[in-house]
């Protein structure tokens, strides 16, 4: 063999080339396939079947139901992802570990689990549901069910973001705004707000994501009501359990593309705000 | 387990920060935490000991319930496995090697994180059933894998692929090239540098990933259901048998199985957390 002479840290061309034919392969197998399936399956017979399959009021039912828990949800966890990082990052005190730890938790507990616990608490047979039906409240098979299992799987999202990159970030300018006579509510919006901006919405984006496409957890909590209580992805499962393929598929592509919209956005942040999103990578 | 006793803090508190605002934003993360996440899962902790000790070990020792945990154990292991060779080989192309097309990859990587579950579920059903794209050609090989065990390992290679791979990437990216070029310069062929000096300085980052992704799959449960065909004793899921005895009104023995689930969380959370202390330490 001729040429330019490797480096010895550097892999024989050959085996660069069987790497990433392995790499490209295996993700073209696992991750291409299944999302060109859902857009195939959705347009098996026409885009006007699957626009109809969208226009159907069950379906509407379900995107109003889906934005309107995300959008109930995500401000929740948004306001405590800020006032989270900035008691830890900006202060410290003894246990603080811990407390991340506790943060975190959601993110390790099967989703299915995450709906259970509610279901234990406000289901007909749990700690408050005879109270509940006392006073004609209505928490699981309801909204306020899907919102707080919403929550809690997307709790740690945006806290996730915030905290490492304000504890990198320091208090020197915000102790600077407030020696100069800043109140701490004006330090925190024209201060520390500004400089985790970008992190702010990646964190945001993400939350944003699972919200709308979260399934074990509101499955539980949910009952599947037709109309009512079913979000996108329940819609998508009661459609396909009643082998009406095109309509799950057709529910399913939209969700597809939120996804696809969303790992754009997200890239993009990432190549544009390197610096300033301390905490990408890895959830 | 007792979670609820170490679970607030000890509110012994001293902040030397300059800035105001801890008691509220501490406050009010305390608050939220306790409400979303920490009283719930004692909720569910304290539940299934109505039925006596006894009780609790005959609902999680039947035989339909070890079915599905060994399942569930089993076929999170082999996809973590799958995932630990195939995403440490995603990693490293995408780290070392310049190709075209690299940034789509890198970009695609998160998919499964982005894409509900209920999506990817009968994506990958509609993918691998008899009559599909993957299904039809393995048919003929005599394979089948939708409505089998080996269809639920399909789902959790799916779901896992982005915690070995995103786990591995900054700190490959970050790896020192000076060990690996003394090992070259002292003789080593590049099979051997990668065996004796790369492999065990990424050894603890590969665990932590690969951990990540069986702790992620033991719980998972959208993309699972759809592909499984849930025979009980053969391909039933455990976050599917919660589910289960929940239709069941069964609220004890769905929060006995979701005990089980939540202790299983919480020891991979700490040797999770042990592994991560372990990797920082090894860089």
């Amino acid at each position: 063999m001729t040429g330019r002479p490797r480096a010895a840290t550097e892999d024989h061309p050959l085996v660069k080339f069987a790497l990433c034919a392995i790499a490209i392969g295996f993700i073209a197998l696992f991750l291409v396939m299944p999302l060109a399936t859902v857009f195939s399956e959705a347009l098996a017979q026409g885009w006007r079947m699957a626009f109809d399959a969208l226009a159907e009021p069950d379906a509407l039912a379900a995107i109003r139901l889906t934005l309107i828990v995300a959008a109930i949800a995500v401000p929740c966890n948004m306001v405590f992802g800020l006032a989270a990082s900035w008691a830890i990052a900006k202060f410290d005190f003894r246990g603080k570990n811990l407390l991340i730890t506790l943060i975190d938790i959601p993110f390790s507990v099967s989703p299915v689990v995450a709906g259970l616990v509610y279901v234990l608490i406000f289901g007909l047979q749990g700690w408050l549901g005879q109270w509940l039906r006392d006073h004609d409240i209505k928490i699981v098979f309801a909204l306020p069910g899907i919102v707080l299992a919403t929550i809690f799987v997307t709790f740690p999202f945006v806290a996730r973001e915030l905290i490492p990159l304000m504890a990198d970030q320091g208090r020197d300018e915000e102790e600077a705004a407030v020696s100069l006579g800043a109140s701490g509510w004006s330090t925190f919006f024209r201060v520390t707000l500004p400089n985790v901006k970008w992190a702010l919405l990646y964190g945001v984006l993400l939350c944003n994501a699972r919200a709308m496409g979260e399934f074990g957890a509101v499955s539980v909590v949910s009952g599947h009501i037709r109309g009512l209580t079913n979000t996108m992805p329940l819609h998508v499962e009661v459609l396909y359990n009643d082998y009406q393929y095109v309509g799950a598929f057709a529910v399913a592509s939209v969700l597809a593309l939120l996804a696809l919209v969303t790992l754009a956005l997200k890239s993009l942040l990432e190549w544009q705000f390197a610096g300033e999103i301390a905490a990408s990578h890895h959830h | 387990m007792s979670l609820a006793a170490t679970a607030v803090p000890p509110p012994r508190i001293r902040s030397r920060s300059a800035l105001p605002g801890f008691g509220l934003a501490m406050g009010f993360t305390l608050f939220y935490l306790g409400l979303i996440v920490l009283i719930p899962l004692a909720a569910l902790i304290i539940r299934p000991w109505s039925l006596g000790f006894s009780g609790f070990w005959a609902e999680i020792t039947a035989p339909r319930v070890l079915a599905a945990l060994r399942l569930s154990f089993g076929a999170s292991a082999v996809a973590a496995a799958v995932n630990s060779v195939f995403g440490f080989i995603v990693a490293w192309v995408l780290v070392r090697y310049r190709f075209p097309g690299k940034r789509l990859i890198d970009a695609l990587v998160d998919l499964p994180f982005a894409l509900p579950t209920a999506v990817a579920g009968i994506a990958l059903s509609a993918l691998y059933a008899g009559n599909g794209w993957i299904g039809r050609p393995l048919g003929h090989l005599g394979i089948k894998i939708a409505y089998t065990p080996y269809g639920v390992i399909v789902a959790l290679i799916f779901i896992g692929l982005p915690f070995v791979v995103r786990t591995l990437q900054p700190v490959l990216a970050d790896l020192n090239r000076d060990s690996e070029e003394a090992a070259a310069t002292l003789g080593a062929t590049r099979f051997q540098t990668f065996r004796r000096v790369i492999l065990p300085m990424l050894a603890p980052t590969l665990l932590t990933g690969t951990a990540m992704a069986f702790a992620r799959a033991v719980g998972e449960y959208g993309s699972v259901i759809f592909i499984a065909g849930n025979l009980p004793m053969v391909s039933e899921i455990t976050p599917l048998l919660i589910i289960i005895k929940l239709q069941e009104y069964d609220y004890a023995g769905a929060a006995a199985v979701g005990v089980v689930m939540l202790a299983v969380s919480f020891i991979f959370l700490l040797a999770l957390n042990a592994l991560q202390a372990w990797a920082a330490s090894r860089r």
